[in-house]
């Protein structure tokens, strides 16, 4: 029990229920069964982001391209559904993970193969792909009309009372479960990230290592390109524009720690599913939805101020003696 | 940031000529690059060369390389700051505030830089005073600062700035050269003699190469550190000023998306962006070769975001090239 209340993630739970609860005596009806799922809905493609950026920053990386290369594979799938309506939707979502894994994998290759920090790499190709969604589409949108209605039904379908979208989130999540802590990949990523040096000699491949965390996290992002489209039945240049940097808080509210190593999968899910509350807590509340960046940056903060109280100590402390003892 | 290269710096047995030196340095390279642009540019547009062209195409880049200047030392020293942009905004949103209460061109000047000084030493004490990451830290701040903005403003903007205001960001010193472009080449000459001939330069680099070490030789690490990012945030603060004084308005979503652009000018200069190394001169030059693609880009009337595809490319392939070209000639070996 007591092993369970220093857990981050069973507090980050409890601040999470105590919002939702909260929320609901201020506009009764919030902690409804309905309107939370609508709430884990929104989340989902979030939770699915937190993920794969959450297995780059274990390994001291950054992934900056994910939202770009979200809104390209999701325009890719986009323009195929609108040229060929006859081609199945599984297909689509093969193609748009396919996509974003190889963009991924681009970003990986330059990381591992020329040794160009990550957030370099990834500032880069953020542009890049970004550009290259107006390219191939011609500076046009493709509007809700254009895509066929099996397309845009494969996020919506409701199963068990869920839909469709919060079960491609859920077996994510639990593949990634098993992955971090059954199989030796999952392993080799806390190991590199914990101490890179450490990892070469217990025989791990760091840079292999870390590009396989750049193509999970491209994967993931090809998949939520048309997770996106298909659930806001849009694409256009703009998609997920600024998003990665949510993705991001949502990993560090999570508890997940930006110099590596630290980080759990139950953190990612909570740290998403903490920022989708509070983006379905202000309109109920009547709080102005211009008032959402503020929260999420404030709680981003307050999330790594408390981060940083918990994992003070090693050289720091060793060189506040070597001052006090000066 | 990634810390993967194994590695180990190696030191020559002798050091290369400085003729040699300055010749293949990085700034004379991204010298090159800039040479060849601007002469492609001005064969490629018939517009391209003429006084008050080039003069407008200064407009693209004087806000964004006073932050990168800022940016170049705290990057330099091993920290970032992305919450650049997001200063900008809320310092022309205090501006656009303080104009409701009637305030004059001087006072939104003091009020617009203040801003951007307390945005900075917030900033400044979350990662010196409590020992936090840099990265994160900003990635709360930028969100947290242009929050603020959308709070005061949500979807209306700031109007009807006096007509005095309209100097910094419009007016011309004399002839083509524009306050802008003045300031500019001021603040560059500033941050150059504070960087390359000054105690405390050599202390930034000090910091960035090793900051125990530096802590050891008796360098007041926090103190400095904080100091970059009071800097950064004065800058930002300027560019406020000046942003705003071009675009006679304010909205939440000013100057977005200007953190990464200030970034790639810094990195695309020659700073590592691990720390430890760089010059001003890169950053400049790196400026002005990004202000000539987009300018001679806009003149052939290729969009916007098709630059920002070159503008990345560029940076990638800036960094990449070097490295290929060492590697290549370690195989030779």
């Amino acid at each position: 029990m007591s092993q369970i209340l220093k857990l981050r993630e069973f507090w980050l739970a409890v601040l999470i229920a105590a919002l939702v609860f909260a929320t609901d005596m201020r506009a009764p009806g919030f902690a409804s069964p309905g309107r939370l799922s609508g709430i884990v809905e929104d989340s989902s493609i979030l939770m699915i982001l937190a993920l794969g950026q959450m297995v780059v920053i274990l390994t001291r990386s950054i992934d900056l391209s994910m939202a770009s290369n979200l809104a390209l594979s999701g325009m890719i799938v986009a323009l195929i559904n609108k040229a060929a309506p006859g081609i199945p939707v599984p297909a689509l979502m093969l193609i748009a993970t396919t996509c974003g894994l190889l963009l991924g994998a681009l970003n990986g290759l330059f990381i591992w193969r020329l040794g160009i920090p990550a957030i370099v790499v990834t500032l880069g190709s953020l542009t890049i792909y970004r550009g290259v969604i107006f390219l191939i589409a011609g500076g046009q949108w493709v509007n809700a009309d254009a895509f066929s209605a099996s397309f845009v039904a494969y996020t919506r379908i409701e199963f068990l009372g869920l839909s469709l979208l919060v079960w491609y989130a859920v077996a994510i999540v639990i593949a990634f479960v098993i992955l971090m802590s059954r199989t030796s990949l999952g392993r080799s990523f806390y190991a590199v990230g914990v101490n890179p040096t450490a990892a070469v000699y217990a025989g791990i491949d760091v840079g292999r290592t870390t590009f396989y965390a750049f193509c999970l996290s491209g994967l993931l992002s090809g998949f939520c390109g048309y997770l996106w489209v298909s659930r806001y039945v849009i694409g256009s240049v703009e998609v997920a524009r600024g998003y990665e940097l949510t993705v991001v808080a949502a990993c560090v509210i999570g508890g997940i720690s930006i110099s590596g190593g630290v980080g759990t999968v139950a953190g990612a899910v909570l740290g998403a599913l903490f920022l989708g509350v509070i983006n379905g807590a202000l309109p109920v509340i009547n709080i102005s939805p211009f008032w959402q960046m503020a929260i999420s940056g404030a709680a981003i903060i307050l999330a790594v101020v408390l981060n940083g109280r918990g994992a003070k100590r090693g050289q720091r402390l060793i060189l506040k003696n070597a001052e006090a003892t000066a | 940031m990634s810390i993967h290269s194994t590695e180990t710096r190696r030191i020559p047995d002798r050091l290369g000529t400085p003729l040699k030196g300055a010749i293949f340095s990085w700034p004379s390279l991204l010298l090159v690059v800039g040479a060849v642009l601007f002469i492609v540019n001005s064969l490629a547009s018939p517009y391209f060369l003429s006084p008050w062209s080039l003069s407008d195409a200064t407009f693209n880049f004087t806000e964004k390389v006073l932050i990168a200047l800022a940016m170049a030392l705290l990057i330099i020293a091993g920290e970032i700051d992305l919450s650049v942009a997001s200063i900008i905004a809320l310092a022309s949103t205090m501006m656009g505030l303080a104009l409701q209460y009637g305030a004059g061109t001087g006072e939104l000047v003091l009020i617009g830089v203040v801003t951007g000084l307390v945005c900075g030493a917030f900033n400044g004490f979350l990662v010196t005073g409590l020992g936090l990451p840099s990265i994160v830290v900003t990635i709360g701040t930028m969100s947290f600062f242009r929050g603020i903005s959308y709070i005061v403003l949500g979807d209306q903007a700031f109007k009807g700035y006096p007509a005095s205001f309209a100097y910094f960001g419009q007016g011309y010193v004399f002839w083509v050269f524009s306050f802008e472009f003045v300031l500019f080449l001021v603040c560059s000459l500033i941050y150059y003699v504070l960087l390359h001939r000054t105690n405390f330069g050599r202390q930034i680099f000090a910091i960035g190469n090793n900051d125990v070490a530096a802590r050891f030789s008796g360098i007041r690490v926090e103190r400095v550190k904080f100091i970059l990012f009071l800097l950064t945030g004065l800058m930002s603060g300027i560019a406020s000023v000046l942003l705003t004084s071009r675009l006679d308005s304010t909205r939440p979503s000013i100057a977005a998306g200007w953190e990464l652009e200030a970034v790639t000018m810094v990195v695309l200069g020659g700073v590592s962006i691990l720390g430890g190394s760089g010059t001003i001169q890169g950053v400049v030059i790196a400026a002005l070769i990004m202000g000539l693609v987009t300018f001679g880009l806009g003149l052939l009337n290729v969009p916007g975001i098709v630059m920002s595809i070159v503008i990345g490319a560029l940076l990638i392939f800036v960094i990449a090239l070097p490295i290929l070209f060492r590697k290549f000639r370690n195989r030779r070996r």
